[in-house]
């Protein structure tokens, strides 16, 4: 079987497109690039002469550099587009703008954008690869796989493992591409916040809601807390971020509830003392700066196999 | 005998709602009325064997959006129009939402004048609730009514305050003027893009949860039973606002319904991977809620189809989901999709033609729906069995916005007559 096995995915659009083996794939490929970033000279020229074009609608700073970083050491070109200085503030529309790229013969397209599906747009008009850096409320797929790295860096494997997310759900793609990737790996996941932040049928998407923060940790390996969008407070969603940390921050005093050994874990960036207290993101179990870490790592990987460069290991 | 025009319709099957006729025979029109046949065909008369085919009253179709004036790129009264006449409508109810929105008798009188100029069906202008459509202060009924205004309503921009809406029913009553709901509030739905449910969760879509027009529907019913007056209500789409219909009915509250060939053929599953031809507000919704109108259809809680037609160019709907307008195209689908309905064994062909022409005419209180001597000889000519397949080269409309683009569709109009005048012909 192993043999046979061969990544098949032009584009990176969800964790929903990925098989089991795909996401193992995925990951061994990261662990093999990992050293990479830990060399003196930085670079192998596995990508040179592909173009990559980073096309950032969204304000993000991690996951954009993330990328660039990725593609630089494996000697890609790469480029970069903002909502600011692209023609979207000319009035041109999301299709235009792909086929004009298109026009100049990239080889792959990351892209972040504020609605969910654009990604998938952009396949039905282009030929270049996409990956997609995050869209909308739906999916963030490189952020869900470098957190399984991070994870199974530490406990071996994902599958039986308890993991509790905690926080604003609703409006968090991190969240909906962790659910789903955590399940199929076979991890149990529970996540809790307050109803607000919490969205209907959650339960289809793998996750148990809990009415509680203590519930939801309770024996967890991995407790993940996710950002509170201030952002979003136009819909009165809570009543002041002071309460939320009261009830729903993760303390010391909560944590008492999960594993002695279990990973904290935060996709960035973090409102210290809103969902979690600065000793827990910085004191020990905390792993919130190797998922960065990872993420470089598990973003060659992506970049590595949607290109085609199937059948040989950085050297 | 007379110079006046004789047209007849032999051997079809004639459906008549309103007296209750389902049998075999003629139809005889001279000039724009419907005549007695006579005992043998006139020397010059335009025949047409209609044999296996339906002949019913013209369809009218009370929920349009013609876009005429402001938005032509869209649609226009004449495009429009004749896509109405290609579905087997004679007659339609223009929406006010244009630009300038139809808020007083110059806007109206210009719909009126350019579709009696143009239009191949008749067009009936439907006022705006309130001036611009603002949700401030009541629009001039009156005038509107006095330029040929049938109804006022706020589709598209819901009427938020209670005290307005309250006020709106009372003064159309003291004109005569149907109120329709839009039920929908908006703080409720704010942004949404589709149904609030399992869907929107996987597709990370901002929900309009069904709560949004149920809420509305019980304060329409309220203020209907506070003012004494009639309210209409527009493309109802959930299991909840038919359960509030039904009972407001039973309690004989003057309230009247009207569903979508979409919400009772699709559900929110016709959205697939972002598909922005099943993007409409309010939004396709769940198979239960599909079943509920189905029922209400059934059982006479809805008293009319209506389409809710809204054509939108490529600019509107080539874009990111969240940000692509609202609304599809009805006219030219609604025949085959009801007739649906009728082959699913869930009504019989009377009542799908009470849905489609008598009840709509009776509600708006305008010409036809029947097809009794001495009507407006407003006739549709059904081809039950012709299919065809829906692709958007046939499309008379100018917005190709469909989600039932490609499909085989069963069940034609072939012979539409407005007035008398053959406005639409495949016989």
């Amino acid at each position: 079987m192993k043999e046979t096995y061969r990544f098949q995915h032009k584009h990176i659009l969800g964790i929903e497109q990925l098989s089991v083996a795909d996401i193992l794939h995925i990951l061994d490929t990261a662990i093999s690039f990992k050293e990479i970033s830990n060399r003196s000279i930085k670079k192998v020229p596995t990508l040179k002469g592909k173009t990559i074009i980073n096309f950032f609608f969204e304000p993000s700073t991690r996951t954009r550099l993330s990328f660039e970083i990725a593609a630089k050491r494996m000697s890609a070109d790469t480029f970069g587009i903002t909502a600011a200085t692209s023609s979207a503030k000319k009035g041109e529309t999301l299709i235009d703008t792909a086929c004009n790229l298109q026009a100049m013969n990239p080889d792959l397209i990351i892209i972040r954008h504020g609605s969910s599906g654009a990604p998938g747009l952009l396949t039905r008009h282009i030929d270049a690869s996409i990956i997609n850096a995050g869209d909308g409320t739906h999916q963030h797929p490189s952020q869900a796989l470098l957190d399984m790295m991070t994870i199974r860096e530490h406990k071996g494997s994902i599958d039986g493992l308890k993991i509790a997310l905690i926080g604003d759900i609703a409006h968090s793609r991190v969240a909906h591409s962790n659910i789903l990737g955590f399940t199929k790996m076979g991890a149990d996941v529970k996540v809790a916040g307050p109803a607000t932040f919490m969205i209907p049928h959650l339960d289809l998407l793998g996750a148990r809601v809990c009415s509680t923060v203590e519930e939801a940790i309770a024996d967890a390996d991995v407790v993940m807390a996710l950002r509170i969008q201030k952002e979003r407070q136009n819909d009165p969603l809570i009543p002041s971020l002071r309460e939320y940390a009261r009830f729903y921050g993760i303390n010391r005093s909560r944590l008492k509830h999960a594993k002695p050994d279990a990973l904290i874990m935060h996709p960035g960036p973090i409102n210290r003392g809103v969902e979690m207290d600065p000793d827990v993101a910085d004191g020990k179990g905390s792993v919130i700066l190797e998922q960065v870490t990872n993420g470089v790592a598990v973003r060659m990987a992506l970049l590595y196999l949607v290109l085609g460069q199937e059948g040989g290991r950085a050297e | 005998m007379t110079n006046s025009k004789i047209t007849v319709l032999q051997n079809g099957r004639i459906i008549d709602p309103v007296s209750g006729v389902d049998t075999i025979g003629d139809i005889w029109i001279e000039d724009e009325l419907i005549i007695t046949p006579g005992e043998t065909l006139p020397e010059t008369c335009q025949l047409f064997d209609v044999q296996g085919k339906w002949i019913v009253p013209g369809l009218i179709d009370m929920h349009v959006h013609l876009r005429e004036p402001g938005e032509e790129y869209k649609e226009t009264i004449d495009s429009g129009t004749r896509a109405a006449a290609a579905g087997g409508f004679t007659a339609i109810a223009s929406m006010p939402n244009t630009t300038p929105v139809n808020d007083c008798a110059s806007v109206t009188e210009f719909i009126q004048k350019t579709a009696s100029n143009k239009g191949f069906t008749r067009v009936y202008p439907v006022g705006a609730i309130s001036k611009g459509s603002q949700g401030l202060e009541l629009a001039e009924y009156g005038e509107m009514k006095a330029s040929g205004a049938v109804a006022v309503t706020d589709d598209g921009l819901p009427v938020a305050d209670s005290q307005l809406m309250r006020r709106a029913m009372e003064y159309a009553g003291s004109h005569d003027l149907l109120l329709i709901s839009h039920p929908e509030e908006i703080a409720l739905s704010q942004n949404g893009a589709m149904n609030e449910g399992v869907i929107s969760t996987r597709l990370g879509l901002r929900g309009i949860p069904s709560a949004a027009e149920s809420v509305m529907v019980y304060r329409e019913i309220a203020l209907a039973e506070l003012t004494g007056q009639q309210v209409h209500i527009a493309h109802v789409s959930t299991a909840a606002s038919m359960n509030l219909i039904r009972d407001a009915k039973a309690r004989g509250v003057k309230v009247s319904a009207e569903a979508t060939p979409h919400h009772f053929t699709l559900t929110e599953e016709a959205i697939g991977d972002y598909n922005t031809n099943a993007k409409m507000n309010p939004p396709l919704r769940t198979e239960k809620d599909r079943q509920a109108i189905r029922k209400g259809l059934e059982d006479g809680t809805l008293d009319v189809i209506a389409t809710d037609h809204a054509p939108h160019s490529v600019l509107e709907k080539e874009l990111e989901f969240d940000q692509a307008a609202n609304g599809i195209i009805g006219l030219e689908t609604s025949l085959p999709l009801s007739l649906g309905l009728v082959r699913d064994g869930l009504i019989d062909i009377m009542r799908m033609v009470e849905l489609m022409s008598s009840a709509p005419a009776r509600i708006l209180k305008v010409a036809g729906g029947t097809l009794a001597v001495g009507s407006v000889a407003d006739v549709t000519v059904v081809d039950p069995d012709k299919e065809f397949i829906f692709t958007k080269e046939i499309i008379r409309s100018r917005g190709k916005n469909s989600p039932f683009l490609d499909w085989k569709l069963q069940g034609k109009a072939v012979l539409t007559i407005m007035g008398g005048q053959i406005t639409h012909s495949e016989i």
